[in-house]
């Protein structure tokens, strides 16, 4: 079944989408050429960032790249997440639960094998960045699927209803990566660059609550909006208004 | 004449984005435009990738750092757009932008 | 052994691109959005294939993973708005 919406796109090749294939083919062609005319071989910065590694408390150069080399990058991005999860929220409310089917009882006993195992892999991932492929943000996708998994079999009232240690949750990763980045300045370096003693302890650190604050961000961004809280229903049904 | 690989990725991810781009200019259902804008983005990772195979004895680890934060903001960008769509329709009852109203039918 | 790598990513470079396609020129937002979810999987695979393991396992599980099912959430809150809304869409030509 397709809504009648779908087929309001037509695709017929109007003078107009001619103009815009040929301005896209013309982009192409001038962005492949440019791609042909780069050198073959290029260290680039992989050199470096190698010869670096021992001084930047992990053994994964990716990991380095990420959370030492670069970790001005990774903080304002921990601060887009903050920010996307902020604009969804003030836009739309999360459609009531009653929406959703009850859950099949063969969903929950899968729920409960599964997700005690993926927060498993979730930590693990967490670990082991620091050495071999994976890390907050991998750990991080992971425990939102559990999120999302709850969500999905509407057993995840619990998680929402609590809106101040949501919101503690939410911001948890950018408050203690702003932390560390201004804490190190104490020690007499400068912002973000840890001393190398405690390099690996200091982004185990951000990369936890890193990891806690992107599965709850991505689980926001699936609810598609603020969770009503306890309070809110609530209030809502002493004015003898639905909550929508 | 043999291809390098990085300049066969990199060519793919040339075109990768032309085809999303194209989808987001011609098409006109705001979910498609999304769609688009993540094959764009895709495109945008695989060049980056593609260039920093380049490098030896491992691959360049920054371009992969940056792809790999741009991943996850480019999912916080999709979720965004889709509580955005979601308002456009519930205001104006349609999945697409104002101007196309007149001119796509 | 060189042929056949090259043969791999020739298959793999072109499948990615028609799917791209497909995904954007879909009829059915649906489709389109499943499509989209095994287009990220051959993404994880070319990203392993240009020696970027991180961003492999980031892509199966952020970029196909969570981008699909936010997808697919929409489209079905999308359907949900349509159907209160019918006789409003069931107007245009």
């Amino acid at each position: 079944m397709n809504a009648p919406d779908d087929f309001t796109d037509d695709t017929r090749l109007t003078p107009l989408r001619l103009m815009i294939m040929l301005f896209v083919l013309t982009l192409a062609g001038a962005l492949g050429w440019a791609v042909c005319s780069l050198p073959a071989y290029s260290s680039g910065l992989a050199v470096t960032a190698l010869a670096e590694l021992s001084n930047s408390g992990v053994l994964n150069p990716v990991t380095a790249a990420v959370l030492n080399y670069r970790g001005y990058d990774t903080l304002l991005e921990i601060a887009v997440l903050l920010l996307a999860v902020i604009g969804v929220w003030s836009l739309a409310q999360a459609e009531p639960p009653a929406a959703f089917e009850p859950a099949s009882p063969v969903l929950l006993s899968f729920l409960r094998i599964v997700l005690p195992l993926m927060i498993l892999i979730a930590g693990y991932l967490l670990w082991i960045g620091s050495f071999a492929p994976g890390g907050a943000f991998q750990g991080g996708a992971v425990l939102a699927g559990v999120l999302v998994l709850l969500r999905l079999s509407n057993q995840d009232r619990a998680i929402w209803s609590h809106e101040v240690w949501l919101r503690f949750c939410l911001v948890l990763g950018l408050s203690v990566f702003i932390a560390v980045a201004v804490g190190v300045m104490a020690g007499g370096g400068k912002l973000l660059e840890y001393p190398r003693a405690h390099a690996g302890m200091l982004i185990l650190l951000i990369e936890s609550a890193a990891l806690i604050s992107i599965a709850l961000t991505l689980a926001a961004l699936f609810v598609g909006g603020r969770a009503l809280s306890d309070e809110d229903s609530s209030r809502a049904s002493d004015n003898g208004v639905q909550p929508e | 004449m043999t291809l390098e690989p990085y300049l066969l990725y990199a060519l793919a991810g040339v075109g990768l984005f032309a085809i999303g781009l194209y989808a987001l200019i011609a098409r006109t259902h705001l979910l498609r435009k999304i769609l688009a804008l993540n094959v764009m983005g895709t495109g945008v990772f695989l060049f980056l990738i593609a260039i920093a195979y380049r490098s030896e004895p491992v691959a360049d680890p920054v371009p992969q750092a940056m792809v790999l934060t741009g991943i996850v903001v480019s999912v916080c960008a999709t979720g965004l757009a889709l509580a955005l769509a979601h308002r456009v329709q519930t205001t104006t009852g349609r999945m697409v932008l104002a101007e196309n109203d007149e001119s796509g039918a | 052994m060189d042929t056949l790598q090259t043969v791999f990513d020739l298959v793999l470079v072109l499948a990615l691109l028609w799917l791209a396609w497909r995904v954007l020129a879909a009829a059915d937002l649906f489709k389109g959005i499943v499509l989209f979810i095994a287009f990220g999987l051959l993404m994880a695979l070319a990203w392993m294939r240009l020696r970027a393991p991180d961003i492999a396992l980031a892509e199966a599980a952020v970029g196909s993973g969570i981008t699909g099912a936010l997808l697919l959430s929409g489209l079905a809150r999308l359907r949900r708005l349509e159907r209160s809304a019918q006789p409003h869409i069931g107007s245009e030509p």
